[in-house]
């Protein structure tokens, strides 16, 4: 019992695991004498990841995802944010912008991708804005869904020591909110990184969407593959970094990483 | 106006709508003064309105009818001259202890030094010193409570409304509770309604227990405690505490209802 425990709990069986997935990966592309442009084998892989890590091409390409996605994350939450506010402070905002938010929200936001570009370029901005429009809508719908999720008792304690509407706002449905709000900038941050190569796919110039597609049509599986690393990696680390925030602001809910999200 | 009616409650109803368009008739024509600084406690089966009335008089419901006036002044919604305690603590989870009970002075925007000296001399009464910096998850229930008292009494109010304060605390914890409330009352004089269902308590508490029974709402008998204070919890099991509980089961048995 005591020896099934700690095999189940320690690091013995994901390292296993880890070996038999690569190690099998790198086996079958070797005995099977599958085509490096249909699989490469991960020894390929990290070698085009150790190349690009040296790379001041690679750099600067990063460079400009990261930047699309960050101030399109910027971008999109904040006006999203800004408008889940007006919505839920103003019962006539809300029934003049309501039905528009909802149509929207339905509509596959990748699709206007290319409409964005026509009217933004290939530059920056249009990638910026594509990322933007991602990231709105997980920030708007859950900042409506948190200013009303504030619990009736909290609302009429204030209430009964004669609190204005103002300040059951400000002092309880505003800190109600802020679990929501961080499940959207959670979902948000890891939609923006799609929204930025989605972006580069359409149109762009510059970036890592940009070099994979080039890495593609090149049939450089193994640089493909590398920038799919890459990818994942940064939308792992700035997944952490909004949970680390988030651990700091909401601190009274220790498990507020667990709430279910909402789109 | 009556000489001595601090706090004047007469006619109060309460009718509800109900969802099938029928109305529900709460409370009716409640009739009721009570003195400055008197202790009075209302007892009744669930569904007597009790706690309807607690909300009516802390302006967190509108009334049907009737008038309530404190010291002459008619009474239109939440009052500063009133502190409510709740059924569960209700203190805010992102707050500290002692912002929490700072939280009236800051709503009613009072001194915010003097509220200050005023929550720690109050944390300091509850035995709660020590804890002012910490956060509500870290207390226990009754800590929690007697915070929420604090929080109750920060503006100075000179009535305090108690909507089963103790009902969700253990029998132990609950006793100890009383005996606090009754320190405190006897320090600060306020003019205390508590609503209950625990008979004990009600009569432990009270200068005056109001009885009420349900369908609808009313007020059966007003009971005098003429026991000696301070009280003790011994002081329950005397034949004259006895009497009272007898009483006031008598009430409860009459209305078809299960004694508490």
């Amino acid at each position: 019992m005591m020896r099934g425990r700690s095999l189940t709990a320690g690091p013995v069986l994901p390292v296993l695991m880890a070996v038999l997935v690569f190690g099998g990966w790198e086996a079958a592309v070797h005995l099977l004498s599958i085509s490096k442009i249909v699989l490469p084998p991960p020894s390929a892989i990290v070698l085009a990841l150790w190349e690009a890590v040296g790379s001041a091409e690679f750099h600067w390409h990063l460079l400009i995802t990261l930047w699309e996605i960050v101030a399109g994350f910027a971008l999109g939450s904040l006006g999203g944010l800004a408008l889940g506010f007006i919505v839920a402070l103003s019962p006539l905002a809300e029934r003049l912008v309501y039905p528009y938010i909802v149509a929207f929200q339905t509509l596959p936001k990748v699709a206007v991708a290319p409409i964005i570009v026509i009217w933004f370029g290939y530059g920056l901005s249009s990638k910026i804005i594509i990322t933007a429009t991602i990231a709105f809508f997980p920030l708007l719908a859950n900042t409506i869904m948190g200013l009303r999720a504030a619990p009736a008792d909290q609302i009429e304690m204030l209430v009964s020591c004669t609190a204005t509407r103002w300040q059951v706002f400000r002092m309880v449905r505003m800190m109600a909110a802020l679990p929501y709000i961080f499940v959207g900038l959670d979902v948000a941050i890891v939609l923006s990184v799609i929204g930025a190569i989605v972006g580069e796919f359409v149109g762009a110039k510059a970036g890592l969407g940009f070099l994979l597609m080039q890495k593609n049509f090149n049939f450089d599986m193994a640089g493909t593959f590398a920038i799919l690393v890459v990818l994942s990696l940064i939308g792992v680390v700035l997944h952490a970094i909004v949970q680390a925030v988030q651990r700091r602001v909401i601190f009274w809910m220790d498990t507020a990483g667990d709430r279910p999200v909402s789109l | 106006m009556a000489e001595g009616a601090f706090l004047r409650i007469s006619q109060v109803a309460k009718t509800y709508a109900a969802k099938d368009g029928s109305s529900v008739q709460a409370l009716t024509a409640i009739d009721l003064d009570i003195r400055e600084g008197e202790f009075v406690t209302v007892v009744g089966p669930s569904g007597c309105g009790k706690s309807t009335l607690l909300k009516i008089l802390a302006g967190l419901l509108p009334r049907s009818a009737g008038e309530v006036t404190i010291q002459g002044r008619p009474l239109a919604g939440p009052n500063p001259a009133l502190g409510v305690v709740f059924q569960a603590p209700v203190l805010l989870p992102w707050l500290t202890i002692l912002e929490n009970v700072m939280l009236p002075a800051k709503v009613q925007k009072l001194d915010p030094a003097l509220a200050r000296t005023r929550a720690r001399e109050l944390l300091a009464m509850a035995e709660l010193d020590g804890f002012e910096n910490r956060y509500p998850s870290e207390l226990s229930g009754g800590m929690q409570q007697r915070a929420g008292i604090c929080r109750a009494l920060v503006h100075d109010p000179s009535i305090l409304l108690m909507d089963e304060p103790f009902g969700a605390l253990d029998a132990m914890t609950r006793e100890t509770m009383n005996e606090e409330l009754q320190r405190i009352w006897s320090e600060k004089r306020k003019t205390v309604l508590l609503v209950t269902h625990s008979i004990p308590e009600a009569i432990y508490l009270a200068d005056r227990i109001v009885v009420m029974a349900p369908r609808p709402g009313h007020i059966v008998e007003v009971v005098e405690v003429d026991l000696p204070r301070p009280r003790t919890l011994d002081m329950q099991n005397t034949p004259e505490f006895g009497r009272y509980v007898r009483r006031l089961r008598e009430h409860f048995r009459a209305g078809g209802m299960v004694a508490a």
